[in-house]
């Protein structure tokens, strides 16, 4: 099995193995996220759950966190090794004549996602980690009230930020847009290719970024709360 | 109709190319493409040049050798041919034609644009066949039934040609559209299923070893293959593959 | 030098059983001492190297092309025949055999064709064993198809892709060789000469094409497989690069060569489009199992189709002729190749050609669409289906059957065959003739071995549909490994053959003159120049049909060609290096040899049988008229010019079938 994932079959596999964890984490990230929309409080609840609980903490938090960062670091070394496969390059190349955009350009939406994430990382992770486990203060009151909501409202005020959300989110939906289908195929499944499974990832890919998107912009719009 | 076409040129494989320029005048559009190179051909030699150098044989499609890359896509602009099969009429008067040999790091240029595929050839020592020798009293070939829907299946992943496009199309250079026809051919086949294991290892490693990129699923190979193999083959490898490892 | 055959006594049924008792075998441990060199990798060389690597033997392989899945073997479409009878129609080994003698017009060594017969069937259980996904009915058995010539279903096919299947089966028992290192392959490597060392084949001289290096080999013994000389014509179905080169050098080492004049036109290819025509392509005489075959009945309809007035479809039943219904009612459609290229040519040359050339005939499906789609609507209950509904129907059958073949034919002439008939006309497909080899498949030189295509042996003066790919086979599975054991069997004390001898020297000094004269040579006209003359002159002059005047005509233009080629002839680049001109250059010098024996051949051929059609011997009805004095293989001995080559004659008796008028009315 070792041997497995030093093939670069065996590399695809691991990718898409990555990738379907992260798919699903991105549901439940946008699950939580949305209630920021209609509650409050409900927002403030979960988050307080999510941030304190041992398991999500200890457990699955580092899991995503090597999920995040397998993901890259394999990307990269699979788009090292493809242009090293490529030799010379081709004076004259239409791509687009057999091949879409999003599966050409996944290193190009893959590196604007990877901002994003350190600006995601320094805007609410960073601050996060900072207050629990350095200052130490647990509790996620601030003036006696959970933070959460109010932190998120604050963030998206600056519409610079917004913008480069908004723009992130754009190119995640042309990762997944190819991503979603092609994942089952690493993983050895025709149902990639298939007409139902396609509408899905297409749906998915539209959705889930486009909730992100609803999340920031409305948020930017309405901050007195 | 007269055109442009801009042809990669070079020596040997350890001189460095470059495109040339060249002019070719009433071509028609019933010729094949390789045709008008032809013509291209007889002028330069009448000249005392260097012909462009090209490979080709069969001019009907089915053996595979040749392998050009023509205005960015590999086998022309056309679907389900290959080069030989491609006509003018795809073309119009004054067209400028870009014609380069199919790249690869696998792939080294030989001369112009003739390319070396023998990788493809060491891949499927490693594997591409059943172990049975030749005796002349193997069972009757209707021994066992093999459904119908299995063999023709097994028929559209054998029809591959071994041309390359796959790998000059995909901008990882990847071969595992060939690789993933031949493995597929066997498996589907109660023949080949006895050492299907083995042999998906032993090409899959012989296909990383010859420097071919890793697959992103863009699907162009399939598009520009001209024999219209599926990347469903490739699933399937992918299939046998972890199956062999568990 | 008296040939002799070879043959062994005893009935025909039993002959090659008991030859391969008694023979002397090679003790496995032995093999490992013993070299093998197979030139030409496609099914018959394929299939030997890998077998005899099987066996034990070291094999050393040649391709020019640059990997044996290439050759030309690759685009036989059809099928492959066997005697399975799977269908239960009657065939049998006897009727398999009956049929390919009476198919090559009693000019085949019946002895060869009985034993063809009897492997046919183990190429069947080998090949599946090995693989080869053919066609397979519902139940999962082995689906077979009908061809040319034959009144039984026993053709094996793989899509329209049957070689294409074979070869690739018998590329990959030589992959699993060239990986135990038992074959050592050489891919664009072309052999230039034979080396003969005590009157034995002990190597050759081969060119590395990718860097003009001349290579000896030695071994102790040689395997040619090289195929058909058909692009003697220039334009044939062949490969661009097929050639006679390696079967002409070893004709002027001692091999002689038989019956040149046997050529086979095939009647389904896509016409001539124009002067720049660089190739033929062939449409797979399946098709005439469902097409029918047809010219307009009033020479006013041809010229109106041929300016482009009139078209094909406005034409009513009445005012069409579907000649080879009308004149051979009891195979129609399916007459065999030969009789299928002369009709057509026969109605082109009295005015009904229908395309602007003049030489096409139509095969059309409406009525096949129409049939199957009848059927379909019964099978699926539809009553009353309209005329769309038929169309619809039975266009899904037929694009089922032929589908590829249809694209092909639209993507080349750029018309859509379901909507119009296809056109087609007789091309250059196949060569009977050959290097002449005895029933174990050696030459007249010892130790030099002829299979396949390359040697002349059981298809006599024309051969049956699906039949190639069967002798391909059966040489190099199925017999010439058994035989050559008997050859070999004396050697296994000789120990590795030397090629630092006078006569690698000799051999090798010749080849590396010719290639210095040719790139030396300061002519004025390129190779494809004179190529493409040649070709004209076989075409016009020893095509599908031939008369005395006209061969003797060739034979002093092809004669006066040879000696413009050797002045005039224009090679750029250098020996050193990849050159296909050069390549070409030295394969053409060999066609023009080989074509002015072809016609000298055909000239002393006072008959027809076959492929090979003298206008001066007819049956009033326009057949072939063979004679009976004439029952022999030619079989010439090189002596320097073409002119002086020595006619031996191999006499051929048929014992177990009668010879009778070949008739197929």
């Amino acid at each position: 099995m070792a041997g497995f994932f030093k093939s670069s079959v065996g590399r695809k596999v691991a990718m898409a193995l990555s990738a379907f964890f992260l798919m699903f984490f991105l549901i439940i990230h946008l699950a939580v996220n949305i209630t920021s929309l209609f509650s409050a409080d409900l927002f403030n609840e979960l988050s307080h759950f999510m941030g304190t609980n041992p398991l999500v903490q200890f457990a699955l938090q580092p899991v995503l966190i090597f999920g995040v960062v397998f993901h890259f670091v394999m990307g990269f070394i699979l788009e090292l090794q493809n242009k090293k496969a490529n030799g010379v390059s081709y004076a004259r190349n239409n791509g687009s004549a057999n091949s879409s955009w999003m599966s050409r350009n996944m290193i190009y939406s893959g590196l604007v996602i990877l901002a994003f994430i350190v600006l995601h990382f320094i805007d609410f992770w960073f601050p996060e980690l900072n207050v629990k486990y350095i200052q130490g203060d647990m509790s996620g009151m601030h003036n006696g009230e959970y933070r959460y909501f109010h932190e998120l409202v604050e963030k998206f005020h600056n519409p610079l930020r917004v913008g480069a959300y908004v723009i992130s989110f754009v190119l995640l939906g042309l990762h997944l847009a190819h991503g979603f289908t092609s994942a089952f195929q690493s993983m050895g499944s025709t149902a990639g290719r298939q007409k139902t499974m396609q509408q899905i990832g297409k749906a998915y890919s539209i959705l889930i970024p486009l909730g992100f998107i609803i999340i920031a912009v409305y948020h930017h719009l309405n901050p007195h709360h | 109709m007269n055109l442009t076409l801009k042809i990669w040129r070079q020596k040997d494989s350890s001189s460095k190319g470059q495109m040339v320029d060249y002019k070719v005048t009433e071509i028609s559009e019933h010729m094949s493409f390789l045709e008008m190179m032809d013509v291209l051909n007889e002028q330069l030699v009448v000249k005392g040049e260097e012909p462009v150098a090209f490979d080709h044989d069969c001019r009907e499609g089915i053996c595979g050798m040749c392998s050009m890359y023509i205005n960015g896509e590999a086998h022309g602009p056309d679907r389900g041919i290959t080069t030989c099969q491609l006509h003018m009429r795809m073309f119009n008067d004054g067209d400028t034609i870009t014609i380069e040999p199919f790249r690869a790091a696998a792939f080294p240029v030989i001369k112009d644009l003739v390319v070396d595929r023998s990788a493809f050839d060491r891949i499927q020592h490693a594997g591409g066949y059943i172990s049975v020798n030749t005796s002349g009293n193997t069972q009757d070939a209707n021994a066992i039934p093999i459904s119908k829907h299995a063999a023709d299946e097994a028929m559209d992943a054998a029809t591959c040609i071994g041309c390359g496009a796959c790998v000059a199309t995909c901008k990882n250079s990847s071969a595992m559209l060939f690789v993933g026809a031949k493995v597929s051919q066997y498996a589907l086949l109660p023949q080949g299923q006895v050492e299907a294991a083995d042999r998906v290892k032993n090409m899959v490693a012989q296909m990383d070893l010859e420097g071919f990129g890793n697959c992103t699923n863009t699907g162009a190979c399939e598009v520009e293959c001209p024999k219209g193999i599926s990347l469903d083959n490739i699933a399937r490898m992918n299939r046998e593959l972890l199956k062999a490892s568990i | 030098m008296a040939l002799d055959s070879k043959v062994p006594e005893g009935p025909i049924q039993d002959k090659w059983t008991d030859y391969k008792n008694k023979i002397n075998l090679v003790n496995p441990a032995n093999k490992r001492h013993i070299d093998v060199i197979v030139v030409g990798t496609g099914l018959a060389g394929g299939s030997a190297a890998a077998t005899l690597a099987e066996l034990g033997y070291n094999v050393k392989a040649f391709a020019y092309q640059d990997s044996p899945r290439r050759a030309h073997s690759i685009a036989a479409q059809g099928g492959i025949n066997a005697a399975k009878n799977y269908q239960g129609d009657g065939d049998s080994t006897y009727r398999l055999f009956y049929d390919t003698v009476k198919g090559g017009d009693y000019r085949s060594r019946e002895a060869n064709v009985y034993r063809l017969a009897e492997v046919s069937a183990n190429i069947i259980d080998q090949c599946v064993a090995q693989g080869v996904p053919f066609a397979r009915d519902y139940g999962g058995l082995l689906d077979n198809r009908s061809f040319g010539g034959v009144l039984v279903s026993r053709t094996f096919y793989a899509k329209g892709q049957t070689g294409q299947q074979l070869l690739l089966g018998a590329y990959s028992a030589m992959n699993r060789q060239i990986a135990r290192g038992k074959i050592e392959m050489f891919n664009r490597h072309e052999m230039l000469d034979v080396v003969i060392i005590d009157g034995k084949a002990r190597g050759i001289i081969a060119r590395n094409l990718i860097t003009g290096e001349i290579e000896r080999h030695s071994a102790h013994a040689v395997v040619v497989g090289t195929g058909g000389y058909g692009n003697v014509y220039f334009l044939s179905t062949n490969a661009m690069g097929s050639n006679v080169t390696a079967a002409w050098k070893i004709h002027k080492k001692g091999a002689y060569f038989a019956n040149p004049c046997y050529t086979q036109i095939h009647p389904t290819c896509i016409p001539r489009s124009g002067d720049y025509q660089s190739k033929l392509t062939l449409m797979s005489e399946s098709l005439r199992n469902d097409g029918r075959i047809w010219v307009p009945a009033k020479l006013e309809d041809a010229q109106a189709i041929r300016e482009g007035k009139k078209k094909p479809t406005d034409l009513s039943e009445e005012e069409r002729d579907y000649y080879l219904e009308r004149r051979y009612p009891a195979f129609g459609n399916l007459v065999p190749r030969d009789v299928a290229s002369r009709a057509a040519k026969e109605r082109c040359d009295a005015g009904f050609g229908v395309n602007a050339t003049g030489e096409a005939v139509y095969l059309d499906f409406a009525d096949a669409i129409n049939r199957y789609g009848t059927e379909q609507a019964k099978i699926h209950n539809i009553s009353n289906p309209s005329k769309e509904k038929i169309y619809e129907l039975g266009k899904a059958i037929v694009e089922a059957k032929y589908g590829n073949l249809f694209q092909m034919y639209e993507k080349i002439v750029d018309q859509n065959p379901y909507e119009t008939p296809m056109m087609i006309y007789p091309a250059v497909h196949y060569t009977m003739g050959g290097v002449w080899v005895d029933y174990n498949l050696m030459t007249t030189v010892p130790g030099l071995y002829c299979i396949g295509e390359a040697n002349f042996s059981d298809h006599g003066a024309n051969r049956l549909g699906a039949s190639a790919l069967m002798q391909g086979l059966a040489d190099g599975y199925f017999v010439l490994p058994y035989t050559i054991g008997d050859y070999l069997a004396d050697d296994i004390r000789t120990g590795k053959i030397p090629t630092d001898n006078k006569e690698f020297d000799e051999a090798e000094k010749s080849v590396q003159e010719r290639i210095d004269f040719f790139v030396n040579n300061k002519g004025s006209k390129s190779v494809d120049y004179f190529h493409k003359k040649l070709g004209k002159i076989m075409w016009d002059k020893c095509g599908m049909s031939r008369n005395e005047t006209g061969l003797k005509e060739a034979i002093k233009e092809i004669s006066e060609l040879r000696a413009e080629f050797w002045k005039e002839v224009s090679v750029p680049g250098g020996a050193n290096e990849y050159n296909e001109e050069l390549a070409k250059a030295g394969r053409v010098a060999d066609f023009l040899e080989l074509g002015e024996l072809f016609a000298k051949d055909a000239l002393v051929r006072e008959e027809s049988a076959g492929g090979h059609f003298r206008e001066e011997y007819q049956t009033p009805e326009g057949e072939a008229k063979r004679r009976k004095e004439f029952q022999f293989v030619s079989a010439w001995e090189y002596k320097g010019e073409p002119k002086d080559a020595i006619l031996h004659k191999e006499a051929l008796e048929y014992e177990n079938i009668e010879v009778k008028e070949r008739s197929y009315k």
